[in-house]
């Protein structure tokens, strides 16, 4: 059994025997003494940790800004990883950091590498961006000296240098099992594969991305001794594009699935471009967002709006599809048997007549959580809403659908009247909790304000802020 | 970004070499190579231990034991430290006396450390933390301000400051305007969290590394808390990742906890807190609640003012003082008040002791006299800056604060003015209330609002800064001071003082890092005054080394000194030269000093701090904002637009240094004043201590429309270092604008003055639309 975890840094093959549940930063700072990328929370928010990692066949082989702290070792085998150190060639520094340096866009320099990194994940992938997109690309990167100005001024400057240039390579061998210090990390290579294991080790940690689990082993709260990891089977990384739905594998990551519905579903990129960060959206999965059953989470209440079904494996191969509504029992409970695995979710592509929109309101626009996300689909027939489905993500124990709102909308044509009856609705039919996201008389003002501006924004006006 | 140029009504341009060049600060290229050597990246010695903090998990209580043997059993664990493990004193008060490191008996809010425990890693250390039992008796908390000033409980007298008599003014105002204001505190979120490396050497002396904006403070403390004297502690700080006034006086809980341990198992020691202790165990921005009976005649002229402060100390005072001082000293902001009364109370609640943060009390002063002249707008319905105009210092009020200082070279009016022009002011007030005419669901607001904000501590002392230059013989320069970097640019400020003073290239000054061994008993890089402080110190030792020089220059010459002139790296004296190198060289072999320890301590300056009268401030700087925002009815959400601001920086030292300090400071301030919430919950407990839920600036918030320029041909009338004038504060409040536009968008749809509390979170200002 192998005792070390492989992968390229900075372009070179890098052998390291520490325990799997090491995080990344931990193993970079510390074990490899390379000392430029930063720890500033420790939970995958403000971006100092942020490097560069390339993994087979994720995100389409690109290299992509990910949150070291976070991430574990056991996530990186045979990844190539690209820190602050690596940025440099011949010694001389890249278009990125060269019009970082020159344009101001250092003040303190404790966020800067990761900025960097940020940047240069983006201009490799993208040498044209636009604004709004250099604000997606440092969305998950935060920096409290010097007002940003400087720094997107300065990736629109390195971008004029810079051409892309991606080449996608795959290194190592595909292994089963790596074990240092008393920590394992299996990674399967099949769903039965993978139940096998849940069954052998039960205490394991089932690990997709780590953008939640994670954070806990970031503060040092848990060891994990035995981890089991989803990205490893390729099943559960597979996206089918069907005639009336697609397929997407637990372990697609959220910025794949953003690629694949951006042009079908604008309302959910937007969702999602403002799910985490570029970094979580690397990592994260949809089948760990819909596992860990967060009653914040952004995705369900979308996925559910759009009917999406959820299908899980047991113990013995057995798979099991259901509404996505109905997999959420309770707070942090789902319908997952003991020991299951999340398969896939089927989302149904949207019809000329159905409308869909989601909005998310949160303290800030990028990286945040929500304080209420409202999904809507809506299916309209001669200018009535022949069919509808509300889900709120913030407003219960889980996420849920509105179905008295849904009942006073269906017939109507979206007047006043129906939304009024719809917005009493959802007054009654939620309660929910007052915390530092929003008060209970807060969330619910807005959960039924929400159908306002639904109606604002079907009549074609703007609603959002961002677009002004 | 566009600039502007803005003419001055005293045109003195002085062309310098270096000294008003727009160069990069002197770490750029290591900040972006990943080289520039922040504490937690040094290398560590063998044997280092790793420190973790043993905080109170109540707001109050009684401990009556601690019992760390558990801990202790731990594998890799080695020492635990509490109160009674101190050989010095208990006491780490910046100001006043008692305020312990380690509680020893009370305690008195969530996160108040009791002990540090040390470990061979940080993860082993960690663990052993939460294996510390805490014997503790629970008490109730008070939690709330206005409880604690129910109950009298503060932590410091109030302070009273009286101008004329403010009754009398009250009783023949035509109106009286009456408001409450709750300004929300704000955490430093500086990027990298507080640290201390500590290396024991020998007689007990300690080498301490300190990420800390006082490293003299750090050092005193240290000394004081391990019974030692501050001789056998020497601390260094090269750089911090972020400071803002929190690394400050709270540096010290923190080199002083790892300094124990390193005392005790005689083993360097590092304390770096983890986000959330650095969240929950040190302090932050004075949340207060202002309240005000303001008289104004039909016109909005204010006759009188009576304003009151309830701020938030937390447990203990440590600069609560001087921060609830400079709150009420910049209640007038821009405007003349013939009569007032402004008192603040220093109230005492079971949270952690609030401190220093960008600013120091000057925000909520100045939000409160801006929201004050807002009000008056609303209720007399006269246009806000129509009031500002009436109410400005100048020859038709007067120029007399209430502290009784004379505002001298003021420059608002023209700021202003020049402001709304550049800002294209009216057409866009037009075509907003176009828009809000029709929309009745994003609203738009606009607002101009002034910044004068007083440069000097308030406490005489302080005001006072070393440094010491040595000149080698290949005519390199070392330079050292006692200021320290935390990203602002002073290393970069200094030097270009030094080169300018020797006519050298900059990259012929050394920079070093700050070093109590090497300048002592400095004040805090605080204030915004490090650049003036530590920069006329710098160039009377840079002076008196190139006068020596000069003597040496002439006698080599055989001509009288006056001839002599230090230009392009060369001394010059008619057609005839040497180089600098040659010339140190001639000098060290004429045995002539070529090092020198400079002092400088601020002119004109008094205070006196029991009737807060006196001339506290050296100079006024001068600064203005417009912003436009929009807000969403439905959601409550808000968005800045566009913002003009335009900020006196004297004869800039480094324009693009001051650039970055307008930008970053005016983003830090729209945090404050709109997404960052601080949240603690019924039992004390601070909720929001992570970036996952206390939210700053994002790149996407600043706004899309963002000009800013320096007030140009400007130099300040006070002889300061080049005529320069502080930065690092003043343009913070700026963000004001973006506070004032909300209320204007609010205004728009509910026609009355709105009741909006600091920060504007969606939740807010939905309350108030």
């Amino acid at each position: 059994m192998p005792d070390a975890i492989s992968f390229v840094l900075n372009g070179n093959p890098c052998s390291v025997s520490v325990r799997p549940d090491t995080t990344v930063l931990d193993l970079i700072r510390n074990h490899l003494s390379l000392k430029g990328t930063k720890e500033g929370c420790a939970e995958g928010d403000c971006g100092a940790c942020t490097i560069l990692l390339q993994r087979p066949n994720i995100n389409g082989g690109k290299h992509k800004a990910a949150n070291s702290c976070i991430m574990t070792a056991a996530q990186i085998d045979g990844a190539q990883i690209t820190t602050v150190e690596g940025l440099r060639q011949n010694g001389v520094l890249s278009a990125v950091q060269n019009a970082m340096a020159q344009n101001g866009s250092t003040q303190c320099g404790f966020c800067t590498p990761g900025i960097a990194i940020a940047l240069t994940g983006l201009l490799r992938n993208n040498s044209d961006p636009s604004e709004a997109e250099i604000h997606d690309a440092l969305a998950g990167n935060l920096c409290r000296c010097t007002g940003y100005r400087p720094i997107v001024e300065a990736a629109k400057k390195a971008a004029l240098e810079i051409q892309s240039s991606d080449k996608i390579t795959v290194c190592g061998d595909v292994r089963s099992t790596i074990s240092a210090q008393g920590s394992t990390v299996h990674l399967p290579a099949t769903i039965d594969e993978l139940l096998s294991l849940r069954a052998q080790f039960p205490a394991a940690t089932l690990l997709a991305g780590g953008t939640d689990l994670g954070v806990a082993r970031a503060a040092y709260d848990t060891d994990w001794n035995e981890i089991i990891l989803t990205s490893s089977v390729p099943e559960l990384r597979e996206i089918t594009v069907g005639d009336n739905a697609w397929i997407f594998g637990a372990a697609v990551t959220w910025a794949e699935m953003g690629d694949v519905i951006a042009d079908e579903l604008p309302s959910l990129a937007t969702l999602i471009r403002r799910f985490g960060s570029a970094q979580i959206r690397s990592m994260g999965t949809i089948g760990g967002n819909i596992g860990t059953a967060s009653p914040i989470g952004d995705g369900p209440p979308a996925m559910i709006a759009l009917g999406a079904t959820i299908t899980f494996a047991m113990q013995g191969g057995i798979q099991k599809s259901m509404p996505l509504e109905a997999f959420f029992l309770d707070y942090r409970k789902t319908a997952l048997p003991q020991n299951g695995v999340i398969v896939s979710v089927q989302l149904p592509r949207p019809k000329p007549s159905e409308v869909f929109r989601v909005y998310k309101v949160s303290k800030r626009y990028d990286q945040d959580i929500s304080s209420v996300c409202g999904a809507f689909w809506l299916k309209m027939k001669a200018g009535k809403i022949a069919d509808a489905r509300i889900a709120f993500g913030g407003m219960a124990a889980v996420p849920k659908r509105a179905r008295s709102a849904e009942k006073a909308l269906i017939g109507s044509s979206l007047e006043d009247k129906s939304i009024g009856a719809a917005m009493a609705a959802i007054n009654g039919e939620f309660s929910p909790l007052s915390d530092w996201r929003g008060s209970s008389h807060y969330r619910a003002e807005v959960a039924a304000g929400l159908l306002k501006r639904l109606k604002a924004d079907l009549n074609g006006e703007t609603v959002e802020l961002v677009s002004l | 970004m566009n600039k502007h140029v803005a003419p001055s009504s005293t045109p003195k341009v002085v062309v310098r070499s270096i000294v008003g060049k727009g160069i990069a600060h002197d770490s750029a290229k290591k900040h972006v190579a990943g080289e520039a050597v922040y504490i937690d990246d040094m290398p560590e010695l063998p044997g280092t231990l790793h420190a973790v903090l043993v905080t109170s998990p109540v707001a109050h209580g009684r401990l009556k034991s601690v019992d760390a043997s558990v801990a202790l059993a731990m594998e890799g664990v080695v020492c635990f430290v509490s109160a009674s493990d101190i050989k010095g004193h208990n006491d780490i008060a910046p100001i006043l006396a008692g305020e312990e490191l380690f509680a020893s008996e009370l305690l008195e809010y969530l996160g108040q450390p009791i002990g540090c425990i040390a470990a061979n890693t940080m993860e082993l250390a960690i663990k052993a933390a939460h294996a510390v039992k805490l014997d503790i008796e629970e008490l109730e908390p008070v939690l709330d301000v206005e409880l604690a000033h129910q109950k009298q409980q503060y932590v410091l007298p109030k302070q009273e400051l009286i101008k004329g008599d403010v009754d009398a003014a009250l009783r023949s105002a035509d109106h009286i305007i009456e408001g409450r204001l709750e300004i929300g505190g704000q955490d430093h979120f500086y990027l990298e969290t507080q640290i201390a490396y500590v290396m024991p050497g020998e007689d007990g002396d300690m080498v301490v590394y300190s990420s800390t904006q006082h490293p003299t403070e750090v050092q005193h403390h240290v000394a004081h808390v391990l019974g030692l004297y501050a001789n056998a502690i020497d601390v260094k700080v090269r750089r911090m990742g972020g400071g803002f006034g929190g690394k400050e006086s709270q540096a010290t809980i923190i080199a002083a906890s790892a300094a124990l341990i390193a005392q005790k198992t005689g083993r360097p020691t590092k304390l770096r807190l983890k986000r959330s202790v650095d969240m929950t165990a040190t302090g932050k921005r004075h949340d207060m609640v202002s309240k005000w009976r303001v008289g104004v005649d039909k016109d909005g002229r204010i006759l009188g003012m009576d304003v009151e402060y309830l701020a938030r100390a937390g447990n203990s005072a440590d600069l609560t003082g001087p921060v609830i001082t400079r709150a009420i000293t910049h209640t007038d902001n821009a405007y003349f008040v013939p009569h007032a009364r402004i008192v603040g109370h220093a109230c005492k609640t079971n949270t952690v002791s609030n401190t220093a943060f960008r600013g120091f009390g000057g925000p909520q002063g100045i939000i409160t006299s801006e929201t004050i002249i807002d009000q008056i707008a609303r209720e007399l319905a006269i246009e806000p800056n129509l009031v500002r105009e009436r109410n400005y210092y100048g020859s038709e009020t007067g120029d007399e604060t209430p502290y009784d200082q004379k505002v001298e070279q003021n420059h608002l009016q023209e700021i202003t003015q020049t402001l709304l022009a550049t800002a294209d002011w009216q057409s866009r007030r037009e075509a907003i209330d176009a828009h809000n005419a029709t929309n009745p669901i994003i609203r738009k607001g606009l607002a101009m609002m002034p910044v004068k904000f007083g440069i000097s501590f308030n406490l005489p002392a302080l005001n006072q800064a070393g440094a010491l230059v040595h000149v080698y013989q290949d005519g390199s320069v070392h330079l050292n001071h006692g200021g320290t970097e935390m990203g602002q640019g002073l290393f970069v400020k200094v030097a270009q003082v030094v080169a300018e003073v020797f006519q050298l290239d900059i990259d012929r000054i050394k920079i070093s890092a700050t070093q109590t061994g090497k300048v002592p008993n400095t004040s805090a890089t605080a204030a915004s005054t490090g650049s003036d402080l530590n920069g006329m110190a710098a160039a009377v030792a840079a002076n008196a080394i190139k006068g020596r020089m000069a003597q040496i220059a002439a006698d080599h010459f055989g001509v009288d000194s006056s001839a002599i002139e230090f230009r392009q790296n060369r001394i010059h004296a008619d057609n005839r030269s040497v180089s600098f190198e040659e010339l140190a060289k001639m000098s060290w072999a004429a045995r002539v000093s070529l090092s020198e320890a400079g002092h400088y301590a601020t002119p004109k300056i008094h205070w006196d701090s029991t009737r807060l009268k006196g001339r506290p401030f050296f100079y006024f700087t001068y600064g203005a904002a417009v912003a436009e925002v929009a807000i969403d009815t439905i959601t409550g959400e808000s968005r800045c637009l566009r913002a003009d601001l335009l900020q006196d920086c004297g004869a800039s030292l480094n324009p693009a240094i001051d650039l970055g300090q307008i930008e970053g400071a005016f983003v830090q301030g729209m945090g404050w004043l709109t997404c960052e919430e601080l949240w603690w919950d019924a039992k004390g407990r601070l909720r929001t201590i992570g970036p996952s839920t206390y939210k700053i600036p994002g790149s996407r918030d600043v706004p899309p429309i963002f000009n800013v320029a320096l007030l140009e041909n400007a130099p300040n009338g006070e002889d300061t270092i080049f005529h320069s004038k502080a930065v690092g504060e003043p343009p913070l409040m700026l963000a004001v604008s973006v506070y004032l536009a909300i209320r204007d968008a609010i205004y728009s749809a509910t026609k009355s003055d709105p009741k909006l509390k600091t920060p504007a979170t969606p939740e807010n200002i939905l309350a108030a639309t």
